[in-house]
C-alpha cells in the first residue's frame, strides 16, 4: 500500500510540478501580453489617436487666433502700464483698438444685453471682468450660462472694501466644453453693502446664490459666508466650512479683524 | 405638547438641528482616523451602504490668505508653499507668475526651463507620496514601500537643486532662487531614466493587480457631465473623459515649446482616477528629458528685483496645472508692497465637492478607495 501510494504520490508530484511550470509559464506569458497591451495603450494615448486628435487639431485652429493677440501684445502692454496713471473710465474711446477682439466680442454680448446694469471691468488677453449690480446678478449669470460656453466656477473671491462700505464678490468662470474658450476666465463681480457690526445672515450683507446655475459654487460660497459674512440666500447648505461651528468673532477676512500681534 | 414645554430657540445661521433616525447611523470618520487625513467625513449609513456623506474640512486651516495680506510679496513665498509641501513648486507657481505680472518683470529663458524641470520633478514627488498612501489604504503594503523609496531619488535631486528636501521655496518673482549645480543635466537625466524604469514596474504589481481592479473598478463613478458640472479639475476631470490640461490649454513659461501630451481615460471610476497620476508621472519624465535638451547651457537664472517691490494697481488671476489639478491664484494689488487680497483657488478644495456625490450609494468599505482616488490633500483644501 505504502509503496504504491508513494509511487502514485511521486508521480502526482511530478505532474503537479509540470502543471505548476505550465501554469507559471502561462502566467508569465499572460503578464507579457498584458505588458505589451499596456505599452500599446500608452502609445495610443500618447500619439492620441482617439481623444488626442482634438489636441492636435486645436493648435491648428487656435493658431490664427493666437497670432492675433501675439501681434497685439506689444500694443497692449504699453497701455497696461499707463492705465493706473490715466483715468480708467476714459479708456473706451482711446484704447478700444488695442483690446483683444475675441474677448471683447463675448463681453460685448453681455454688456449689450444688460445696458446700465453691467459695467466692463477690464478686457485683457484671456482675462475679462464684468461688474454687475447685485440685483441683476442672477439674470446675468443665467444669461452667461445659456448663451456662452462657461460651464463651471473656478473660484469665488470675497474682498472687503471698508472705505466704500462694501464687500466685493468675484466669481471666476471657466469653460471645459468649448476648446475655443478653454483659455478664458470671466470674472463676474458684484458688490454688497457692508455693515460695521456684522451679524452674518441677519443683516443687509446678502446675495442670491448662483448654485442653481453653477453647481460648483457650493463650497466656495460657504467659504465666503464664513470668511466675510456674506449670506447667500437660496443656498441649501449655509453652514460654516473651515471655521469652527461656534465661531463668535468677526468674519476673519474682513479688514477690521486684526491678526494677533500685528 | 413637547414643543410647547421646550422653548424653541432660534438657531444662529452657522448651526443646525438634526433629526435622529432609528435606521440610519451616523459615523464620524476622522479627523484622527488615519484613513481620512486631517479632515472629518460625517457618513450616514444604512446597513453597509452610505446614504449621505458630509465632508468637514478645516482642522488644519491656517489662514494663509489672511497672513498674505500683512506680508510683502517676497516674504509671502515661504508660507504660501506650506499648503502642499510635497508639491511646493507647483503650489507656488501661480503666485509667482501673478506677482511677475503685477511687478512687470521678465524671466530669463534658462530660469523658465529650470522652473519647468523643478515643477515636473515636484509633481512626481507629490504623486509618489500620494500613491504610497493610496496603496497602503487599499491594503497593499508593497505599494507603500516602493513609491516611498523611489521618491527619495527625486528628493535627493531636488535637494541638490534647491538645498531643501521638501519645502524648497525655490521659485521667486523673476526666476529661481539659485542656479542648478554643475553636471546637473547628466545627474538629472540618469536619475529620471532610472525613475521611469522603476515606475513602469508599478503596472505589474499594482495597476494590473486583479485584487486592486476588483476593489476600484466601477466604484465611485463620475460621469463626464457631472465632472464638468461639479467643476472638478486635474486627475478627477481627466479620468472622466474631459481633455483639459492647463499645460496644453494655457501654456505658461516654456510649456508651449515642449511636446506635452495629456492622459485621458473615460471610465471615471476610482481605478481610472488612480491611474491618471501614474500616467502623468511617465509624461513628466518625457517633459523633463525634453527640457534638459532644450535648456540653455548658461545664462542668468534671475532678474533682480528692487527690494520690497510694489505691485501696480491691478488684479491678476493666474493658474497652473499642479500635481492634483488646476491651482489658481487671484491677487488684488493696490500699489503697495503687500497684496490687498490674495485668494488661492486650489484643486483639492474644488474636488472636494465631488466627494459626497461619489460616496452616496457606495458600500462603507469602498470609502478609502473613493476618497483617496480624488487626489485630495486636506491641508491644501484648508489653506
Amino acid at each position: 500500500m505504502s509503496k504504491s501510494e508513494k509511487k502514485v504520490t511521486s508521480k502526482d508530484e511530478d505532474k503537479k510540478k509540470s502543471d505548476e511550470k505550465a501554469i507559471g509559464d502561462a502566467i508569465i506569458a499572460a503578464a507579457n501580453a498584458r505588458r505589451e497591451e499596456l505599452a500599446k495603450e500608452a502609445l495610443a494615448t500618447r500619439s492620441n489617436k482617439t481623444l488626442p486628435k482634438v489636441v492636435k487639431e486645436k493648435p491648428k485652429e487656435e493658431k490664427p487666433k493666437e497670432s492675433k493677440p501675439k501681434e497685439e501684445k506689444p500694443k497692449e502692454s504699453k497701455p497696461k502700464e499707463e492705465k493706473p496713471k490715466a483715468a480708467p473710465p476714459s479708456k473706451t474711446d482711446t484704447e478700444e483698438e488695442s483690446l483683444p477682439e475675441f474677448e471683447k466680442s463675448f463681453v460685448d454680448k453681455i454688456s449689450s444685453q444688460f445696458t446700465g446694469d453691467v459695467e466692463v471691468g477690464y478686457i485683457k488677453e484671456n482675462r475679462t471682468r464684468v461688474n454687475v449690480k447685485k440685483e441683476k446678478i442672477l439674470e446675468v449669470a443665467q444669461f452667461i450660462k445659456d448663451n456662452l460656453p462657461f460651464d463651471h466656477a473656478e473660484s469665488v473671491t470675497g474682498v472687503d472694501f471698508p472705505e466704500d462700505k462694501e464687500i466685493g464678490v468675484v466669481y471666476h468662470l471657466g469653460s471645459y466644453t468649448d476648446p475655443t474658450y478653454s483659455k478664458q476666465v470671466l470674472a463676474l463681480a458684484t458688490r454688497v453693502p457692508r455693515e460695521e457690526n456684522p451679524n452674518p445672515g441677519n443683516d443687509s450683507t446678502k446675495l442670491p446664490s448662483l448654485r442653481d446655475m453653477f453647481y460648483s459654487v457650493e463650497f466656495h460660497e460657504r467659504e465666503v459666508f464664513e470668511m466675510l459674512g456674506v449670506y447667500f440666500e437660496s443656498h441649501p447648505d449655509n453652514r460654516r466650512l473651515l471655521l469652527p461651528e461656534d465661531w463668535a468673532d468677526l468674519p476673519p477676512l474682513r479688514k477690521d479683524f486684526r491678526n494677533k500681534g500685528r | 405638547m413637547a414643543e410647547q414645554v421646550i422653548p424653541t430657540k432660534k438657531m444662529p445661521p452657522g448651526l443646525q438641528v438634526e433629526n435622529v433616525d432609528d435606521r440610519i447611523m451616523t459615523l464620524n470618520v476622522g479627523p484622527q482616523h488615519p484613513g481620512s487625513g486631517h479632515m472629518r467625513i460625517i457618513v450616514k449609513i444604512d446597513g453597509d451602504y452610505i446614504v449621505d456623506a458630509d465632508p468637514d474640512p478645516g482642522y488644519v486651516h491656517r489662514g494663509e490668505e489672511k497672513m498674505a495680506e500683512s506680508r510683502n510679496y517676497i516674504t509671502n513665498i515661504p508660507h504660501l508653499e506650506r499648503p502642499v509641501i510635497h508639491d511646493s513648486c507647483n503650489i507656488l507657481y501661480p503666485y509667482v507668475l501673478g506677482v511677475e505680472d503685477l511687478v512687470g518683470i521678465e524671466v530669463p529663458e534658462r530660469a523658465k526651463y529650470v522652473r519647468v524641470i523643478a515643477a515636473e520633478l515636484n509633481r512626481c514627488i507629490y504623486i509618489q507620496y500620494w500613491l504610497a498612501i493610496y496603496g497602503i489604504f487599499l491594503g497593499h503594503s508593497t505599494m507603500f514601500m516602493w513609491p516611498a523609496g523611489d521618491r527619495e531619488l527625486l528628493i535627493d535631486l531636488m535637494e541638490k537643486i534647491t538645498g531643501a528636501r521638501v519645502t524648497h521655496a525655490y521659485f521667486i518673482p523673476g526666476g529661481v532662487r539659485n542656479d542648478v549645480p554643475a553636471n546637473f543635466e547628466d545627474v538629472c537625466l540618469r536619475q529620471v531614466n532610472y525613475f521611469e524604469k522603476r515606475i513602469k514596474e508599478y503596472a505589474d504589481i499594482f495597476y494590473d493587480n486583479p485584487i486592486l481592479k476588483a476593489r476600484t473598478e466601477d466604484t465611485g463613478v463620475l460621469s463626464r457631465e457631472d465632472a464638468i458640472r461639479l467643476g472638478t479639475t486635474g486627475s478627477v476631470l481627466r479620468a472622466s473623459g474631459v481633455d483639459y490640461d492647463l499645460r496644453i490649454k494655457e501654456p505658461y513659461d516654456v510649456y508651449d515649446e515642449l511636446d506635452v501630451h495629456t492622459n485621458v481615460l473615460k471610465s471615471g471610476d476610482s481605478y481610472a482616477r488612480s491611474k491618471i497620476p501614474w500616467l502623468d508621472m511617465l509624461e513628466s519624465c518625457n517633459i523633463i528629458r525634453q527640457a534638459l535638451e532644450k535648456m540653455p547651457k548658461s545664462g542668468s537664472i534671475r532678474t533682480k528685483l528692487k527690494p520690497n517691490p510694489k505691485g501696480r494697481e491691478d488684479e491678476v488671476y493666474r493658474r497652473v496645472e499642479s500635481g492634483r489639478g488646476s491651482a489658481g491664484c487671484h491677487i488684488i494689488s493696490r500699489g503697495k508692497p503687500e497684496p490687498y487680497r490674495l485668494k488661492l483657488s486650489v484643486s483639492s478644495f474644488r474636488n472636494l465637492i465631488a466627494l459626497p456625490y461619489l460616496l452616496k450609494g457606495e458600500k462603507l468599505g469602498n470609502m478609502p478607495a473613493v476618497y483617496w482616488s480624488l487626489n485630495y490633500w486636506p491641508v491644501e483644501a484648508d489653506r
